[in-house]
């Protein structure tokens, strides 16, 4: 049985995205057959961010309308064998994505591949919610800050209502959360949440912290998932997020500043 | 706790992370709250509806029925327009 997963928040750019190119990638890379879907209807963004931005052809929308076959559609990564992508349609149609449509394709697709990510895009609308309803398991990306926080209970609040677990009353949807863009050394300073506040706030299972860091956008710039650079802290960071996905238990990293310059070990050196 | 640490507690409007944290507890809660009482709101209003058309002719759109907490008491709201 395939297993489908949505990356979700509610707000917008909280690095879902991001979140999706990588977990997709990483699980692909332990040899799992995966398939990321872009959900984003007429903000495609996924291919950017895996590098195959020339190679669409035809889009999820396409599939669902009879246009074009699945298998036109998906791309094979080229980095990764185990790995194909389902491009968002660029129509300016929001409705275009229907539960029978949607329905059609994740059951092809289940046939296919261990585990569909489904990368949602912001808000609380249709495009939200088409990409949850269908989830076994959602992760709640989110940022250590006021407005994130609430949208992402807003949106667990959605998944226990409104997915189609809920709908007909199935085991619910496994809820992960996810914090991104966690930045220490301003936690430290008493500027940022810390992870136990978002915890306590939201009370879902912790899966991973993945850092603010360069190593981001340096990765979009160039189209290679961040979880490909195993040098950088995020991409370690996502790589544990994986292995915790997978069952593995492994202690939580980069929460403490990294680097202390000289006058902050002099002040700091005491605790 | 380091010295740096030290300084800034004796400012405690400068932990603006404190002040975000009470005020998410307080509107997450209310939000959950909120979020509870609606399952049943719906076909609670049509019964009412049903009690009081079989005393007075209304319509759907008459009434209005809100379901608010507040200071952890739970407060049902129910307005009904009556015909002149
Ligand atoms: N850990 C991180 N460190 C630094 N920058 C990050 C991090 N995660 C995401 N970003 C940046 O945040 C921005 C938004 O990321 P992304 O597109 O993944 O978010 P999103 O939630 O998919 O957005 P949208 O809601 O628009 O779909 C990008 O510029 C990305 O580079
Ligand atoms: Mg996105």
């Amino acid at each position: 049985m395939a297993r489908i997963i949505v990356v979700t928040s509610g707000k917008g750019g909280v690095g879902k995205t991001t979140t999706s190119s990588s977990i997709a990638t990483g699980l692909a890379l332990k040899g799992h057959r995966t398939v990321v879907i872009d959900f984003d209807v007429g903000l495609r963004n996924l291919d950017l961010l895996m590098g195959c931005e020339r190679r669409v052809v035809y889009d999820f929308v396409n599939v669902i309308n009879g246009e074009a076959e699945l298998h036109q559609a998906l791309i094979r990564d080229k980095r990764t064998e185990n790995l194909s992508i389902l491009p968002a349609s660029q129509t300016r149609d929001k409705e275009a994505l229907t539960h029978e449509g949607v329905e059609k394709v994740l059951n092809q697709l289940a046939k296919d591949f261990e585990y569909i990510i489904c990368d949602s895009p912001a808000g609380i609308e249709h495009g939200a919610l088409m990409a949850l309803y269908f989830a076994d398991e959602a992760i709640i990306t989110t940022n250590p800050e006021v407005s994130s926080v609430r949208d992402s209970d807003r949106i667990l609040g959605i998944l226990q209502s409104k997915s189609r677990r809920a709908v007909e009353n199935l085991e619910p949807v496994k809820e992960h959360l996810l914090v991104t863009r966690y930045n220490p050394d301003r936690v430290t300073r008493g500027e940022m949440l810390n992870i136990q506040d978002v915890e306590e706030i939201l009370a879902i299972p912790l899966i991973g912290v993945i850092p603010e860091s360069t190593s981001v956008l340096k990765a979009s710039n160039q189209g290679v998932p961040v979880v490909c650079n195993t040098e950088s802290d995020a991409g370690q960071a996502y790589n544990d997020v994986v292995a915790r996905f997978l069952g593995e238990d492994i202690p939580h990293r980069f929460l403490e500043p990294a680097k202390k310059g000289f006058l902050q070990r002099m002040f700091g050196g005491i605790g | 706790m380091n010295l740096m640490q030290l300084f800034r507690s004796s400012r405690k409007e400068d932990n603006s992370a404190a002040i975000a944290k009470e005020r998410l507890q307080i509107i997450v809660a209310h939000e959950r709250n909120s979020r509870s009482g609606r399952d049943f709101l719906p076909a609670m209003e049509r019964d009412i509806l049903q009690v009081i058309q079989k005393y007075i002719e209304i319509q759907q759109e008459c009434i209005d029925i809100k379901l608010d907490s507040q200071d952890g008491c739970s407060i049902l709201e129910v307005n009904v327009q009556l015909p002149n």
